[in-house]
């Protein structure tokens, strides 16, 4: 660790002016950040972690944004209020920055040689050739298959690891001392994720880069950073390496956080042959029209041939990356899409189903889905939004008892009764997905479908959420077809496990089994990406 | 009235444009005022009182006999020999303005159109008929134009759209179609057209013009639909059992209406400038009646006499813009980008 920090920020606030009131997001921030090291900050959702990487370019809106206190001194150099000459020599050239989204990040319509290059002429003033020669070498340093044909190639082309891969050789271009790298990851599948933090790893001990990694994910934070600093609530709690911080915690924050790992596994079912759903052979294709008379020259395999068994009172997990068809699967057995092949519910072959028998299986099938927030209407309060499916089954019995139903439903989501009134966004995500748990229980339904209902949350609060949901089904005896990317929730819900990938079913075993023993080579993929994250 | 959060939150952030607020109050007041312009600008008196008896003349015809006169016909008040007669035996309470939009004034001292004077505030136009009173007339007419083919183009505009955004495939493909064929038909050669073959009224000009106007809401509603759709609380009242009509009014539509809401003042805008035009061209509304493009047009053949060209523009140029000051603070208001402020 050389004497001299590359970046020191001290002191540093962050307000955001709204119409007459302002807000305080980040608190009386410092860390230093010297030369090689990658100092990591980890903290949950709105903790003011990007607000303060953001603060750092000075890419925050100036006409809203204020720093009450405090410094940022690149190099011993002012960054806060520093004119538009010295920002730009700084940004993207001293010091570059990757985002969370690699597809909103890079321009969709210009090609990957046209996006890198523009730094390059901008910042080096290089020559068309030079610079083409440079992209190409960069390109190769981010460990891109096929770099030439790469280079003409559009982002919507690419894809969400190799996009990532541009944007790193986009922020290295200029060879710069500092990296920031904003939730680099949290896009990626988890193979990929691996693969982007080794790649990090590598290039940071090569170029001799300071790295400044900001995420939510601690797993990421043990293998790859040096030193850490907790965030909550736009203060720091804690700064420590990584070892230390990790292995004796001194704040409490910390030692929440560390331990909010999901636990335990899926309560024991006797089994007892009794099958709630099965679906044979299952086929989601979605066409491929071209031409002028929307000929179909192929299709789009999202389900393709699956087949599957859930057991009353059981928890089947469906695990894949994105895009393996897990949602489509779940929205096919929902009968929401056409499919092909064979469902049976509670005995009964739902795959013709149509009107009257449909709508009676609504009742008995409910889902929940991933985003807390785009699931329930925001024009609504939460009273008609558990009771839509009531007044919606003709279940309905009156106002009074009707909300006395509510009530109690949540309450078993452990939601206060004054909800009733409230509207959606006076609640946190938690709570959200609470109430689109109970808006489903109400129709006291046999099977609940679970797509990544604890994706959006930040780690704690999922913990909660699989507790809650481990409560309800052994209260009501409830089957659920569990859906999600990662590994550790599955692993405490589910009793069997469907991996899944390109549509297809690749391996399905116990739960146990599945972790213990795995058979599959893209199942062991997937389980060491997601326990090791080894760099 | 409970409103949602959004709902609320969108209130004030109308209130909180000025311009859009205040523009709301005045255009209000003035249109409010406008309704009642029988007792504003008016040839019969407000009330007569003759004989210890009163008289309604704004409400009822009364045949000049009733007042000692010679005629069965309806009195003309402004007769000097009848009004002589009435003030004999008592009194007559009149208008601020003592001529109706069709009113002739037969006693100019020159030449019509006469110049501004303490009897036609706003001086006549070249038919002798006060200027003031048409222009009170002709705003009420624009307006009330304007809203109503503003009401029903926004009710099919609405229905269409979401209905081809909500059953998509060959109801939207055909639909879409027949739109694009639709809009490329001339619309004021079409209403050219048909004034040389009907009288054109009021009742026959909107619904020429509804053939038309519908289109111009179906776009965004169409396209709000599609995006809502999709949407996972509308795929949760799906899953729920929900009907999905009821999904479609219930969780859909609210979508679309802010871009409905958003639309509407520029619609009417745009209604009443059309009016204004067709009048301008003389394919408007009947002869006679009070018409602010009519008072254009007046105002271009007689460029000696500013006060017609000037009264009316005033008049169409406030309206507008109070229209269109609204339609902004509207559309501030529904933006999402400042939702999150």
């Amino acid at each position: 660790m050389s004497a001299e920090p590359l970046l020191v920020v001290d002191d540093l606030s962050v307000s955001f002016q709204m119409q007459s009131l302002q807000k305080t997001v980040v608190h009386n921030v410092s860390f230093e950040l010297h030369a090689g090291e990658t100092l990591a900050l980890v903290g949950e959702s709105g903790s003011g972690k990007s607000v303060t990487a953001l603060s750092i370019l000075q890419l925050l809106n100036p006409t809203q944004v204020s720093y009450p206190t405090g410094s940022i001194c690149f190099k011993g150099e002012e960054l806060i209020g520093a004119d538009r000459f010295t920002l730009k020599r700084v940004r993207g050239d001293r010091i570059g920055m990757i985002f969370q989204e690699p597809m909103t990040s890079l321009n969709p319509l210009h090609t990957v040689e046209k996006q890198i290059n523009e730094v390059l002429l901008l910042h080096k003033g290089l020559d068309k050739s030079a610079a083409r020669t440079r992209t190409l070498e960069l390109l190769n340093l981010v460990g891109l298959d096929q770099v030439s044909e790469r280079l003409q190639a559009y982002p919507h082309q690419l894809s969400g690891g190799q996009r990532q891969r541009v944007m790193i050789a986009m922020a290295l271009a200029n060879e710069p001392d500092i990296l920031i790298a904003d939730e680099p990851t949290t896009a990626l599948d988890v193979t990929v994720q691996a693969q982007i933090l080794t790649l990090l790893a590598e290039l940071q001990e090569r170029l001799g880069l300071a790295v400044l990694l900001i995420t939510h994910d601690l797993t990421v934070v043990r293998n790859v950073a040096s030193r850490v600093c907790v965030m909550r609530d736009g203060v720091i709690h804690e700064t420590g390496s990584t070892v230390s911080v990790f292995d004796s915690p001194q704040h409490a924050y910390t030692r929440e956080l560390l331990e909010a790992e999901p636990e335990g596994a899926a309560p024991i079912v006797e089994s007892h042959g009794k099958v709630i759903i099965e679906a044979e052979d299952l086929r989601v294709w979605f066409p491929i029209k071209r031409g002028l008379f929307r000929r179909t020259v192929g299709h789009v395999k999202a389900v393709d041939g699956v087949s599957l068994k859930l057991e009353v009172g059981e928890t089947l997990g469906v695990v894949g990356e994105s895009g393996s068809g897990k949602t489509t699967l779940a929205q096919a057995l929902l009968r929401l899409i056409p499919s092909t092949g064979r469902i049976v519910f509670d005995g009964q072959e739902i795959s013709g189903a149509s009107g009257k028998d449909l709508k009676a299986l609504r009742q008995n099938m409910q889902v929940v889905f991933q985003d807390p927030y785009g699931s329930l209407s925001p024009r609504m309060s939460v009273g008609p939004i558990i009771l839509e499916g009531l007044h919606a089954h003709g279940l309905s019995e009156g106002a009074e008892a009707d909300e006395a139903r509510a009530i109690k439903v949540l309450e078993q989501v452990g939601l206060e009764a004054d909800a009733l009134n409230r509207y959606p966004h006076e609640f946190s995500g938690g709570q959200r997905q609470r109430i689109a748990i109970a808006r489903a229980m109400i129709l006291q339904p046999k099977l609940l479908m679970l797509d990544e209902p604890t994706s959006a949350l930040d780690r704690a609060v999922q913990v909660q959420m699989i507790e809650l949901l481990r409560t309800l089904q052994v209260q009501h005896g409830l089957s659920y077809l569990f859906i999600s990317h990662d590994l550790k929730v599955v692993r405490a819900m589910a009793n069997r496990i469907i991996v899944m990938k390109g549509g297809q079913c690749v391996e399905m075993a116990d739960a146990t089994a599945i972790f213990e023993d795995p058979q599959h080579p893209y199942t062991r993929e997937l389980i060491s990406a997601a326990y090791t994250a080894k760099v | 009235m409970s409103l949602s959060p959004i709902s609320k939150r969108r209130w004030q952030s109308f209130k909180a444009n000025r311009r859009g607020w205040w523009s709301l109050w005045i255009f209000s007041f003035i249109f409010i005022l406008s309704m009642f312009a029988e007792f504003i600008a008016n040839d019969k008196p407000l009330v007569v009182s003759y004989k210890e008896q009163l008289y309604y003349p704004v409400f009822n015809d009364y045949p000049e006999t009733t007042f000692g006169g010679d005629f069965e016909t309806a009195t003309a008040y402004r007769d000097p020999f009848v009004a002589e007669l009435i003030e004999a035996e008592g009194w007559m309470f009149w208008a601020p303005v003592r001529y109706s939009h069709d009113t002739v004034n037969y006693n100019l001292k020159v030449p019509a159109p006469a110049p501004p004077s303490s009897d036609n505030y706003l001086g006549t136009d070249d038919q002798g008929r006060d200027v003031l009173s048409r222009v009170i007339y002709g705003f009420r007419v624009s307006v009330l134009f304007g809203l109503t083919l503003t009401f029903f183009s926004t009710i099919i505009g609405v229905a269409v759209g979401a209905v081809q955004g909500y059953l998509g495939g060959w109801v939207d493909l055909i639909g879409q179609r027949f739109m694009e064929v639709w809009s490329g038909l001339p619309m004021l050669y079409l209403l050219i057209i048909m004034a040389s073959i009907v009288e054109p009224n009021f009742w026959w000009l909107l619904g020429l013009m509804l053939l038309f106007s519908w289109m111009s809401l179906v776009g965004v509603v169409r396209a709000e639909v599609l995006r809502a759709r999709n949407l996972d609380y509308v795929k949760a009242a799906k899953a729920l059992g929900v009907n999905r009509w009821l999904i479609l009014i219930r969780h859909v539509l609210p979508n679309a209406m802010v871009a409905t809401l958003t639309f509407l003042p520029f619609i009417l805008n745009s209604s009443i400038t059309t009016l204004t035009s067709l009048d301008f061209l003389g394919f408007g509304l009947p002869p006679g009646s009070a018409s602010l493009g009519e008072l254009l047009a007046q105002g271009k053949q007689n460029m000696q006499a500013p006060w017609l060209g000037i009264s009316a523009f005033l008049v169409l140029a406030i309206m507008l813009s109070l229209l269109i000051f609204i339609g902004e603070a509207v559309r501030d208001a529904f933006d999402p980008r400042k939702a999150h402020l």
